[in-house]
């Protein structure tokens, strides 16, 4: 005789096939939609990204005749100059307006001042408040002071002075940050998007398990048969677990997919996530699944209507944002007591994952058993709330 | 076999059952009647074992409520005042699903369900998804899968709410039908027109309490009324008064 426990598992499987709405959430939404917008951000991102760097510096600038010399150094040094109002107020307008994004305004006097050995105004009209312009201001910026300093070279050498004197400390910095440091937080969306659809997989389940079954008006014939209660909520729980993993599993796949079209070398993350990473990905995130389903269970069994339900379990889905928000915000890095912590251990492990570094096997263990712990523990809970008498509302 | 005993049971503050006391015996239909919130469903809640007793005894087949709730649930077969099915499951399916889970399968399980939906005349619906069902199919459905293991103890909180005529009529010669098989039926209702008929005992309830019990002819004559409902009617104005 088949155990109980298993042929509810099997009933729920089949029920929650045939209907639309958990069909499309488990199996179609939460799995392939969220790879495929985060591959296409990511592909915009790093394609703005990439060509920012190889773009010339546009600039427009205003009384070009009364600085040559400044003007072919600009254009020696990449910068395309383009034509602009010949005044300062024209130039703010223009910026103001959003017709310019970065204005130099060379005023009359700047040759004048240039003759007589004294500071030579120039303007640069931009709007800091646009983040797409601050990079090319302060190219912009960067060449007028080099520039200023090429000048400054010649005139004290004309007064037989060496340049040197201009350098009496010389500041350099060491940058050891890598890509993928610096990709915590895109890196933290992904295994975000990983975990949100392991929990919609199983989301209409639990909350199927008390709160649909009671407001259906099932639940109290179901309670007549000669079954464990502990059984039945047992066997909604394993039908849960099998519905998220299969979320989880063609999610992962999904991003195996989509990723091969976004350049992953430019972000550090190793460019081969192929089977090998995505088999990895999925076994350290499989022990999040039995805590997913218990708490969402848990949760489901405190409310009166499946409306109800659906709310407080929709809440869940945020919980595994938390530890990640976190862990990018102070850029955490894996180690034993984080490992401890259920959804943060997974991203972690899954971001080294993506670096292509090697996992510690303690590391490992201390994830899985800790989710394991916390799962198991929930799971318990749920069979006792399906125990108590006030379950059937 | 359905014996109850002293049975009382308080939710809070609130008395749901004071003092139960009647018998249920195989082939009779006993029917339990008294107004809303009279404690007719708490009694039953209690003999299928959904909740607890907070004294007194309840037992079926001599098995205890309280002490095998596995045992008792075995030998009953139960329609709840809810008689929700699952929707995305078909008429078929969901009685399978119920045989399943009282520990029947193959040929034997196949056979209970080809018998029982002849006998409800289910044939049409059978293998229709269940959220297309009208109340009337739903409900029989419903009897159908609480009978699937051939119980010998039946209890139908309600039965006929929300049923039109006609299956009322169907319903009333099944439950004859299961009485002369030998069964013990017991039924709630407050609706006295429909359950006369069909009763061979009465348990008059009110505010938790056995008003009057016996057969019809016996609560006719003790309350000196011709017609049963007046005979309710009555027993609960009393209630009321008292």
């Amino acid at each position: 005789m088949k155990s109980p426990a298993l042929i509810v598992a099997v009933k729920e499987i089949r029920e929650n096939l045939r209907d639309r709405r958990t069909f499309f959430s488990a199996l179609v939404f939460g799995p392939l939609v969220g790879p495929i917008l985060f591959a296409l951000m990511m592909t915009l991102t790093l394609d703005r990204a990439v060509s920012n760097l190889d773009t010339p510096l546009e600039l427009a600038v205003s009384g070009q005749s009364v600085a040559p010399n400044l003007i072919r150094f600009l254009e020696e040094n990449g910068t395309t100059i383009k034509t602009a109002l010949p005044s300062l107020a024209a130039a703010q307008a223009a910026v103001r307006a959003g017709d310019a994004d970065l204005v130099l305004v060379i005023p009359e006097r700047y040759a004048e001042r240039l003759q007589q050995g004294q500071p030579a105004p120039l303007d640069l009209v931009w709007d800091s408040s646009n983040n797409q312009v601050a990079k090319y201001a302060a190219r912009a910026h960067n060449l007028l002071e080099a520039y200023g300093r090429q000048l400054a070279a010649v005139r004290l050498q004309a007064r037989g002075i060496s340049p040197i004197t201009m350098l009496p400390i010389d500041v350099r910095t060491v940058d050891v940050s890598t890509p993928a440091g610096r990709s915590v937080l895109v890196l933290g969306m992904m295994t975000y998007l990983i975990l949100f659809a392991t929990l919609m997989g199983g989301l209409y389940l639990a909350i199927d398990a008390t709160a649909g079954e009671r407001e259906r008006g099932s639940l109290e014939a179901l309670l007549t048969l000669p079954v464990q209660r502990g059984s039945l909520i047992g066997g909604k729980i394993l039908a849960t677990c099998l519905f998220m993993t299969l979320s989880l599993a063609l999610t992962v796949a999904a991003f195996t997919v989509s990723l091969r079209w976004v350049p992953l070398e430019s972000l550090g993350m190793s460019s081969n996530f192929g089977v090998p990473v995505a088999l990895a990905v999925l076994g350290v995130t499989l022990p999040f699944v039995p805590l997913g389903a218990g708490l969402m269970t848990v949760i489901a069994s405190f409310t009166r209507s499946y409306k109800e339900a659906q709310t407080w379990v929709a809440l869940v889905l945020l919980i595994p944002t938390l530890p990640i928000l976190v862990a990018s915000l102070y850029s955490l890095k894996e180690n034993a007591w984080l490992m401890a912590l259920p959804s943060l251990s997974q991203h972690l492990l899954i971001t080294q994952l993506l670096r292509g570094d090697s996992l510690s096997a303690s590391n490992i263990a201390i994830s899985a058993g800790t989710s394991l712990i916390v799962g198991g523990l929930l799971v318990a809970l749920a069979i006792r709330l399906y125990r108590r008498e006030a379950l059937l509302g | 076999m359905i014996e109850v005993q002293h049975l009382a049971k308080r939710f809070g503050k609130v008395e749901a059952l004071g003092d139960i006391t009647f018998q249920a015996r195989d082939g009779r239909v006993t029917g339990l009647l008294g107004p809303n919130g009279a404690g007719k469903s708490t009694t039953l809640r209690i003999l299928y074992t959904a909740i607890r007793a907070d004294s007194g005894s309840a037992a079926v087949d001599g098995h205890d409520c309280t002490r095998e709730p596995l045992a008792v649930r075995r030998s009953l077969g139960v329609l709840p005042h809810a008689t929700g099915l699952y929707p995305n499951l078909t008429a078929r399916e969901n009685v399978r699903y119920y045989g399943e889970l009282q520990g029947l399968s193959g040929e034997f399980l196949e056979r209970s369900i080809e018998t029982l939906v002849a006998r409800l005349d289910l044939a049409g619906i059978a293998d229709r998804r269940a959220h297309g069902l009208s109340q009337g199919q739903r409900i029989k459905v419903a009897l159908a899968r609480a009978l699937v293991h051939g119980p010998r103890n039946v209890i139908l909180d309600e039965p006929t709410n929300g049923l039109d005529v006609m299956a009322i009529r169907t319903l009333r010669d099944l439950i004859r039908g299961l009485r002369d098989e030998g069964r013990c039926v017991l039924l709630s209702s407050h609706v006295m027109q429909e359950i006369g008929a069909l009763c061979d005992d009465l348990v008059i309830i009110g505010k938790g309490r056995v008003v009057l019990q016996g057969s019809p002819d016996e609560v006719r004559a003790a309350t000196g009324c011709d017609d049963l409902e007046e005979a309710f009617v009555r027993l609960s104005q009393a209630e009321h008064a008292a």
